[in-house]
């Protein structure tokens, strides 16, 4: 039996950099493959609403008829289903989290009327509604 | 005769951060008997399986532990694929071990540190979680998730690990391993910590055995048996012995997590060299019809998965019995005749997870 095993250990810590980040000086570097939330292109949408029913957690509604596509910040869990699923590819993981907030939010997006084809890209971010 | 007293402990216990609750009967100091009750967090995951899509299930699956999630949602899927009769290619199989393991390193390093804690051992508890960060890290590189991976699904993975990718893991391990061995040593031979373990809490071999104890709470009591060893995903083609002690006490599960944290590393290895190139997945087509038991070991022993399907998009019923579950009665027996000082420790050796248990 050993008594002071963990010296060793405290030593080194005296003498070697931080195990942890500077935040929020230093902000974190998310590897490649994090999924943080959601994001759509709107205008290659086609809703044919297969990612609403795809989610597990019914965080889309697709509404075909407004042209609009909107998704429950909080209510979504990340799981990038509807990413596999969107035949039009047109649904993406991106790597930051939805900022904290003091109230669920539901994030609509609509698509610009068909007219003519070259339009400036829509604004990516619709009004935000409460759940 | 001593006056008998009730001393309530839980579901909000300082050191132990699971909802259980116990009512501990003492005579003085000594405890003679201890009561539990849990119930106190079910979400009723298990009946969601009827309004969900069974594909769609294996997300729900994954949350119903926040530390095996990868095992539960594998468990849930081979149950699936043993019905459909789905046979998942090999890439997947060696995939489903290196993150299984994976699993079981950061749950024992997160054991590791509650334990540390639990004795008061702060910078132990700290180093025990510093390690297992790089644990969290890696997973976040090969899956996008720190704690639910989502990369099972029904027919394989939903990501591959490049190559290079699993090669620098192997580089983490390495240098993991050292700083492992440092560790080690203070949990296994440090004085003070050993005070604490050594004598207190004993199983027996026939009381883990009649108990139905599992996991390495069951190993530490010498009983030689590892789920691992039926073979599932890739495991029929790697090489290790369950690890075992005869002693039966809180030392002696310490011990056994230790050397399991050391043997996943070499399961890794082992994978890592003979994970072959190919797809990672097959489609699956049709509903499921039948029946299944799966059988899985986590890091807390053997997790048994029922799953009955009808030939629709929806289960009848899904059916999970948690290592914790299995190990409460076995737990009680420790309990008996112990000190009141020394209850959060053994509770803390079966390493119970409540929520996962309660589902
Ligand atoms: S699946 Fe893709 S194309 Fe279909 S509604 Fe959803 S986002 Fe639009
Ligand atoms: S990531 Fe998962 S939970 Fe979120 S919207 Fe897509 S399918 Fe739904």
């Amino acid at each position: 039996m050993n008594v002071f095993s963990f010296s060793k250990t405290t030593l080194k810590n005296l003498f070697s950099a931080p195990a942890t980040r500077p935040y929020p000086q230093q902000p974190r570097q998310y590897p490649e493959r994090t999924r943080g939330h959601v994001e759509i292109d709107i205008e290659h949408c086609v809703f044919c609403g297969l990612c609403s029913r795809k989610c597990p957690a019914d965080a889309i509604r697709v509404d075909r008829a407004a042209g609009t596509w909107s998704i429950e910040r909080f209510g979504c869990i990340q799981c990038s289903y509807c990413v596999d699923s969107c035949p039009k590819k047109c649904l993406s993981m991106k790597q930051t989290y939805t900022a904290p907030a003091p109230e669920k939010s539901v994030d609509t997006y609509q698509k610009k009327p068909a007219a003519p084809a070259k339009e400036p890209e829509a604004a990516p971010k619709g009004e935000n509604e409460h759940a | 005769m001593s006056t008998r007293s009730i001393v309530p402990f839980g579901p909000q216990h300082p050191v132990l951060p699971e909802p259980i609750h116990l009512d501990l009967v003492l005579e003085d100091e000594k405890v003679v008997e201890a009561v539990p009750s849990i119930g106190f967090v079910h979400r009723g995951l298990e009946k969601l399986v009827e309004k969900r899509d069974f594909n769609d299930y294996v997300y729900i699956a994954e949350r119903i532990c926040g530390i095996c999630s990868f095992m539960h949602g594998m468990g849930y899927c081979e149950a699936a694929e043993h019905i459909m009769n789905v046979e998942v290619p090999e890439r997947a199989k060696y995939l489903r071990t290196i993150w299984c393991e994976m699993s079981r390193i950061h749950s024992h390093l997160l054991w590791l540190g509650l334990l540390a804690d639990a004795f008061g051992f702060e910078s132990l508890f700290m180093q025990s979680w510093r390690l297992r960060e790089k644990i969290l890290d890696m997973f976040e590189y090969s899956t996008g998730g720190r704690v639910i991976f989502s990369v099972n699904k029904i027919g394989g993975q939903r990501r591959d690990m490049p190559d290079d990718m699993i090669r620098d893991f192997l580089s983490i391990f390495d240098g993991m391993e050292q700083e492992l061995k440092t560790m080690a040593a203070t949990f296994l031979e440090d004085y003070a910590v050993n005070t604490r373990l050594r004598g207190v809490g004993f199983l027996t071999e026939q009381q883990a055995h009649d108990l139905g104890a599992v996991g390495p709470f069951m190993r530490a009591s010498g009983i030689a048996l590892d789920t691992r060893k039926k073979g599932y995903a890739a495991y029929p083609n790697i090489e290790f012995e369950p690890i075992t002690s005869t002693v039966g006490d809180c030392y002696a599960r310490t011990d056994v997590r230790i050397h399991e944290i050391f043997q996943s590393i070499d399961i890794i290895r082992q994978a890592a060299a003979k994970i072959p190139q190919g797809e990672v997945a097959v489609p699956v087509k049709g509903f499921p019809n039948g029946e299944y038991m799966m059988r899985v070991e986590q890091p807390r022993g053997e997790a048994v998965y029922y799953l009955k399907a009808n030939g629709t998009r929806f289960l009848d019923r899904v059916r999970v019995r948690t290592p914790t579950f299995a190990n409460l009665p076995g737990m009680l027996e420790t309990l008996k005749g112990c000190q009141l000082a020394d209850v959060p420790i053994l509770i803390l050796t079966i390493d119970p997870c409540i929520s996962c248990t309660e589902r």
